[in-house]
């Protein structure tokens, strides 16, 4: 009897430590009070500057620009920004894991393709009356704005604009004898010079490069000639995928031309996107459909045109990144006070022009910086020509490392295989999910 | 907490066997409750939880929404990607397996003898394994990339692209892991080796046995425990791959290189964005691996026999 009751102690005060573990580990996942949702429409139109400490996440590529505006921001006020720079490849598990265990950061950042379906999951907070409340609210960046509302009300404002141009070595334009101040006026211009560059058959130069295993990088650089030539990508509710339009088989077919011909940087074929800009970047490209975004950081003279279609255009992927304050945020006042400034011509002009990057307003485009650096006008003016897709599930369909975007872009530019309308329906099929 | 005298457990051994006193059982139990605990919270918990995601809707971004099983599992098996990532999963096992092995057993037996020499080339065989599967991938991620790599003017004028064929970044990653790995192969190996009483081998060749016929019927059937834990490691390491290709190849080119642990990341973290599917694939896997583990150990239990 009584080794039966010393067991009993024994196995009670087991269970008394296991329970104590796990209500202790329970209690460690965080604070599951909601957060202080719509907190931001009491703000008044410049939020709070308390001298708060705020949390923002955003992606690698667009550090540098997050940095500049941090710090101007820290610089100038109480509130204080704490920036973390996720890789890009880890950013939507780092803030879908955030998410499930209510542990956001009081702002973050989303590539603008992911917006609508983060919206739609409750990511953000409702910033509408925010929003309307600005002066200037008629020239914030359309498209941003409208991946960023669902049933009229607005969650994002544009945090860093990155457009897709076509950007060309003139140094290397003038080496091959073609006008180093003349842009290709379309794909088949664009091929031609790329072929021009090729020839000259300089040790490591060559004619033109591109993310060929990169999902996002094809996005960004391909859909633009499509929109040139005045065809659309997607149907109108980002439910039905139209890339095997006969526009876009002729941008298939070029690009096919162009490696077949080996015009194109040979690793262009693995590339999945860390360094699908660096041999331009190097000077060792002729010409590349490239990130605006680099402008600043690109140490060569190169011109800057808007992406044209096969015969022509012009247009522009206006990507990058959406702001919005993130659900689980405590202090939406004082995080406001951030994105109200982040708008204000101080912030547009003195950080982002001057550091040559495009501004999120078509009020301020002609500003001193942009009209002293012609490429910056000419941006900015292709900017209004530009589009957004916005579908749910635009990651699975399309940036994701095993999307069927991607297995149509190989099978028909790498591997001279693959029927365009069957992999064109696989998009379609993850699209309607 | 009541605690008997020392005195009454004296008698606590009987001639039936070991039978502990309370005051033993009860500091058995203490010492056992933080291993316990660890268990719990690290690995009933998870596991639970796991098996509980797997029945239930659980969107990455909206947590659980509540039981639909089997759909998770039906998903997982119907993904476009299952079957190509099992056949691929278990064609790199088995390469990646007989070529550590045989590697780890030519390199112990080649540093059996200790001697200045042989020290040194273990200690070199090994230094591989001091790195991080993480890092160590990294590093040939650079090694390889036609771009970065130090050897690209080399790589290009041969023509060689490292990651872009199929069966270039598959090879590509075996050459990786043979390399991170075989070292500590080697040692388990030598240990093995080791254990061999060195008069069975005097035996041998005072009986006149060539090197070959000792080595066929005195050292491996006596490295068969040895054989049987290498195996059973190295087979399952292999089956949950995910590091090397997730960094090196990300399952390209053209999807050729997805393995089943990678493609359980992929639903829940890029596209798909299901925790439900993903958590279902991890149960498979989960029961295959018990499965398999369980074959090979009784495999090893009958050879000891």
């Amino acid at each position: 009897m009584r080794r039966t009751s010393g067991r009993r102690t024994a196995l009670r005060s087991l269970a008394g430590v296991l329970a104590v573990t796990l209500v202790l580990s329970v209690a460690a996942c965080g604070d599951d009070s909601p957060g202080d949702q719509g907190g931001a429409a009491q703000a008044g139109p410049n939020g709070v500057d308390d001298g708060s400490e705020l949390t923002l996440w955003t992606r690698a590529p667009l550090e540098k620009q997050a940095k500049l505006l941090v710090e101007a921001y820290n610089a100038g006020h109480k509130n204080k920004v704490k920036l973390t720079v996720v890789p890009n490849d880890d950013y939507v598990a780092k803030v879908g894991a955030a998410a499930g265990s209510d542990s956001l950061p009081d702002l973050f950042a989303a590539d603008i393709v992911y917006v609508p379906n983060w919206v739609n999951q409750g990511l953000f907070q409702d910033l509408s009356s925010n929003i309307d409340g600005l002066s200037f609210k008629d020239s914030v960046n359309k498209g941003h704005l409208a991946a960023g509302t669902q049933d009229g009300r607005k969650h994002v404002l544009p945090f860093v604009l990155d457009l897709s141009m076509l950007f060309w070595n003139k140094q290397l334009f003038k080496d091959a004898g073609l006008d180093p101040e003349k842009a290709p006026a379309s794909m088949v211009e664009y091929a031609a010079a790329a072929k021009a560059v090729q020839a000259m058959k300089k040790d490591g130069v060559y004619g033109t490069a591109a993310g060929l295993n990169c999902g996002g990088c094809l996005v960004f650089t391909w859909f633009p000639s499509i929109w040139a030539a005045g065809n659309e990508v997607l149907s109108e509710d980002g439910r039905e995928s139209k890339l095997a339009d006969d526009t876009a088989k002729k941008v298939y077919d070029i690009w096919a031309d162009l490696w077949r011909s080996g015009a194109v940087l040979p690793a262009s074929s693995g590339e999945t996107g860390p360094t699908w800009t660096a041999a331009f970047t190097e000077g060792k490209v002729g010409l590349m459909l490239y990130p605006a975004t680099l402008l600043s950081s690109t140490p060569f003279d190169a011109g800057v045109a808007g992406i044209p279609g096969p015969d022509g255009g012009a247009s522009t992927f206006v990507g990058g990144d959406g702001i919005g304050v993130s659900k689980d945020s405590k202090k939406a006042t004082q995080a406001w006070n951030f994105l109200s400034w982040m708008m204000s011509e101080e912030a547009q002009v003195e950080v982002l022009a001057k550091n040559k990057d495009v501004v999120s307003r078509s009020d301020l485009a002609k500003n001193k910086y942009a009209t002293a650096d012609p490429r910056l006008v000419t941006i900015n003016e292709v900017a209004g020509k530009g589009d957004t897709p916005v579908a749910m599930n635009f990651q699975q369909a399309f940036n994701a490392p095993n999307s069927p975007w991607l297995t149509l872009v190989r099978n028909q530019v790498l591997n001279a295989s693959g029927d365009t309308q069957k992999d064109n329906s696989e998009i379609t099929a993850v699209l309607k999910q | 907490m009541n605690v008997d005298a020392p005195s009454r457990t004296s008698s606590a051994t009987t001639r039936g066997g070991f039978r502990p006193s309370r005051r033993q059982a009860l500091l058995g139990w203490i010492y056992a409750t933080p291993t316990a605990v660890f268990v719990v919270a690290l690995f009933l918990v998870p596991l639970l939880l796991v098996i509980k995601m797997s029945l239930s809707r659980w969107p990455l971004l909206s947590g659980d929404q509540g039981p639909n099983a089997p759909d998770n599992f039906t998903k997982a098996i119907d993904h476009r990607f299952f079957t190509d990532s099992v056949v691929f999963t278990i064609k790199y096992t088995v390469i990646a397996t007989v070529l550590l092995l045989l590697l780890g057993l030519g390199m112990a037996l080649l540093v059996q003898e200790s001697s200045r020499w042989n020290n040194l080339l273990r200690a070199s065989f090994l230094v591989p394994s001091a790195l991080g599967l993480a890092s160590a991938s990294l590093l040939f991620y650079v090694l390889y990339s036609p771009y970065a790599s130090p050897f690209a003017p080399v790589m290009e004028s041969l023509g060689i692209t490292f990651l872009g064929s199929p069966n270039a970044a598959l090879f590509s990653t075996v050459f990786l892991i043979v390399w991170r790995y075989a070292g500590f192969y080697m040692v388990l190996m030598l240990v093995g080796l080791q254990s061999i009483p060195a008069d069975v081998f005097e035996a041998a060749r005072s009986d006149g046995a060539t090197r070959w016929q000792t080595f066929r019927s005195i050292t491996l059937p006596l490295l068969r425990p040895t054989l049987a834990l290498t195996t059973v490691l190295c087979v399952t390491g292999s089956l949950l791959a995910f590091e090397q290709f997730y960094i090196l190849t990300k399952g390209g080119p053209d999807n050729s290189t997805i393995t089943v642990v990678q493609l359980i990341y992929m639903i829940a973290f890029q596209g798909q964005n299901d925790l439900g599917v993903a958590a279902a694939l991890s149960v498979i896997v989960l029961a295959a691996l018990v499965l398999i583990n369980a074959l090979q150990l009784r495999a090893f239990r009958s050879e000891e026999n």
